[in-house]
């Protein structure tokens, strides 16, 4: 029989949509040796451990049941900068803001952002989260020049992209699968202002969008839609796009300004009174159907019609980080929860696709609350998501009621995209049925991931509930 | 799935135990199984795999006076199912005790299992689900716990101290939203009462367990198996103790 954990350290662990999640014991340490010593309590106690970082994955990739939780979120120091070349060493559980806050007065940017500032890096890495600009500059991935990976055994290995191709560009996007990545380098981008030129159009149909998208990515950083996914027939798909490039030098007439962190702060109050702390609360009575439509309908109707067309200028944070506009917004969902369910799809079969799945919620009387479109690139990552072509992120509001059905729409979501040879996010993942992922990934891909895990961590020590599910319990044996 | 997907039940080797458990198993439910015959638990497990699929209910052998080795085996259940929604305290013995016999003994082994079993293995559950702030406790308690009669003396108090201690978890660990329900079945046919002869508003095992399922799933306080038996309840507790202790029961 094992020894006792430190019942103490037992918490409830949730996914970061609340819709799923488990009782872990959390260790939380702040240095290598603390991690080691994590690595070897549960090596001795024969107790799994699943990696977590802010807990921003919206499904299960940070959690396992019953098992030891390695959160490394007080791993958030900067441990080197040069502010001359935008090369930065950091731990991993500095996030997107520690970082952005930490550069920008030197005119560096994170070259890769994720909606919301709160991840970790190590988190990012583990995952490979992409931005708005995924199509421009890739994943988080392409800018890291090296990283430390704490093994199993206790063993810490750098890693680099020249030196060791294959295992860097499986460890990057390999869900925390085959090692702690306690020390990352980041090269970051040169910005020249804290501003970005927007530009806001609006497409009437999904055709339209795509390619609208399409069109935009080689003149535009970024480039990312939202579809209001309640409408069906001819205003299927239909919604607004913004565009957004980095001013260059000499356009901003005062960057020391704009470059503050003050300048880029997110705004406490909505129209200077309304605390955005109690926002959520004003939104949960319009979380429902009639409400979303509602809204939805809203947003389209002046965003196709007085803001169709215009042009401003913007903060990068405020154009980076809509997600941190509404703190606590995922409350809204409660007690429910949300899923979020992100396919790509090669730009041929993009529309027919995400066409197949509007109308499979609108159907399923499941309709998305809030759905983005992006466009991507391919990615070099071994278990990599980027096709040449589209992303389509739905979120799911999950009720006690819905929760069977919901799952099953998944499945009817995630098979057309597996027939148009489409890849998924396990970063925003809970209820993709594994058969799929796999099909997806496809077998020889798979298989080189799992000789690595069977190379690199033998016992199966680094598990998530994520990948039990889209791998299977023991996939690397 | 029903609500409680993982599901432990403490003394499931027969009687409402095990009807709980092939009832949650069948509902979807993974079980473990604890008790102290290994070769009933493990009858009962192969048939609820036959009926429900391979790995649905997994064997514990316990002594639930064995109160020592309780937090290893709890947190050992807790990561075998995958997690833990519901505890159910189901072991209960109830020795035969004459009229005038004063055996302490034979006290102290009721007290142990009915009451002292429940503790060991309810505190590490309430300790859990409030510190996650969610789960259920259920225990097994009777309608002879409602008064002290002659002929049981040790088990109407074994019962009476586990509804107040239900109560008293409830009051500890309810304020982060853990439902505690206390369960006073009636007559109900299991080893307990084979020959006692024909008793009044007698149940199956697997009737009262379908009424506790469903009160367990509704999260109320207190429920009479079946419910009828509140107002027997509550005609006997409104007795005079002067005219009681004159009945023979």
């Amino acid at each position: 029989m094992p020894a006792l954990l430190p019942p103490d350290r037992l918490e409830w662990v949730p996914g970061w949509g609340q819709a799923v999640g488990a009782a872990g014991y959390v260790h939380r340490p702040s240095t290598v040796e603390d991690v080691r010593g994590v690595l070897g309590l549960t090596s001795e106690r024969g107790v799994p451990l699943v990696l977590r970082g802010a807990g921003r994955s919206y499904g299960d990739a940070a959690f396992l049941p019953e098992a030891v939780v390695l959160d490394l979120s007080r791993m958030d120091r900067i441990l080197a900068w040069d502010p001359r070349t935008g090369e930065v060493d950091v731990e991993p559980g500095v996030t997107v803001e520690r970082l952005w806050r930490f550069a920008l007065g030197d005119g560096w940017w994170p070259p890769v952002v994720t909606g919301t500032m709160r991840p970790t890096l190590g988190g990012g890495l583990a995952m490979n989260v992409h931005g708005k600009n995924n199509w421009a500059r890739g994943t988080l991935g392409e800018h890291c020049t090296g990283l430390d990976l704490m093994l199993a055994s206790g063993e810490v290995v750098p890693v680099t992209p020249e030196a060791d191709p294959e295992l860097f560009h499986a460890v990057v996007g390999g869900f925390g699968q085959l090692g702690v990545i306690v020390r990352a380098r980041l090269r970051l981008k040169r910005v020249h202002s804290g501003l970005l030129e927007v530009e806001a159009v609006s497409g009437r149909d999904l055709g339209e969008m795509l390619r609208l998208a399409d069109e935009a990515k080689d003149r535009w950083e970024y480039v990312v839609g939202w579809i209001d996914a309640f409408p069906g027939g001819r205003r299927l798909g239909r919604g607004l796009l913004h565009f957004a490039r980095h001013l260059e030098p000499e356009e901003d007439p005062a960057p020391a300004r704009t470059l503050r962190t003050r300048v880029q702060d997110l705004p406490d109050t909505l129209f200077g009174i309304l605390p955005k702390s109690v926002l959520w609360r004003l939104l949960k009575p319009w979380t429902n159907r009639p409400g979303m439509r509602t809204i939805n309908a809203v947003k389209y109707r002046l965003g196709s019609t007085v803001g169709d067309g215009a042009r401003y200028l913007q903060t990068l944070a405020e154009f980076s980080f809509l997600l941190d506009y509404v703190p606590g917004w995922e409350r809204v969902y409660l007690p429910g929860g949300l899923i979020q369910h992100q396919s790509f799809v090669p730009a041929g079969a993009a529309e027919r696709v995400f066409a197949r799945q509007l109308e499979a919620c609108r159907k399923a009387g499941l309709p998305s609350f809030l759905a983005v479109l992006k466009r991507h690139r391919p990615d070099p990552f071994l278990m990599g998501h980027g096709v040449d072509g589209y992303s389509l992120a739905l979120d799911l509001p999950v009720t006690a009621s819905n929760r069977e059905r919901l799952w099953r729409l998944v499945r009817e979501l995630a098979e057309p995209v597996v027939e148009a040879g489409g890849r998924f996010y396990p970063a925003k993942d809970a209820a993709l049925p594994g058969e799929l992922y796999r099909a997806s990934v496809g077998e020889e891909r798979l298989g080189r991931f799992a000789a690595l895990k069977a190379r690199l961590d033998p016992g199966g020590m680094l598990r998530s509930a994520l990948a039990e599910r889209l791998l299977g319990p023991r996939w690397w044996q | 799935m029903g609500r409680f997907q993982h599901v432990l039940i403490v003394g499931a080797s027969s009687g409402m135990g095990a009807a709980l458990a092939r009832r949650y198993a069948a509902g979807g439910s993974r079980v473990a199984l604890v008790a102290r015959r290994r070769d009933l638990l493990e009858e009962l497990a192969a048939s609820i795999d036959a009926e429900n699929g391979e790995g649905r209910a997994l064997v514990f052998p316990h002594d639930v006076r064995n109160r020592g080795e309780v937090p290893e085996l709890f947190q050992e259940i807790a990561r075998a199912l995958g997690g833990l929604d519901l505890v159910v305290y189901a072991a209960g013995i109830g020795l035969k005790v004459a009229f005038d016999e004063f055996d302490t003994a034979k006290d102290e082994r009721i007290i142990e299992v009915n009451l002292l079993g429940a503790m060991a293995w309810l505190n590490p559950a309430a300790e859990r689900f409030g510190r996650l702030k969610r789960g259920t406790i259920a225990g097994i308690g009777s309608i002879a716990g409602d008064r002290g009669r002659s002929g049981a003396p040790a088990y109407n108090t074994s019962k009476a101290a586990l509804h107040t201690y239900l109560e008293a978890l409830r009051n500890r660990v309810g304020r982060y939203g853990v439902k505690v329900v206390t369960l006073k079945p009636g007559f109900v046919a299991t080893e307990l009462t084979a020959g006692m002869g024909k008793l009044p508003m007698m149940v199956s095992a697997e009737r009262a367990a379908e009424i506790m399922e469903r009160k367990i799933r509704r999260g109320v306080v207190t429920a009479y198996i079946p419910a009828r038996w509140r107002v027997v309840s509550w005609i006997i507790r409104s007795i005079p103790s002067v005219v009681f202790r004159h009945l023979r029961v």
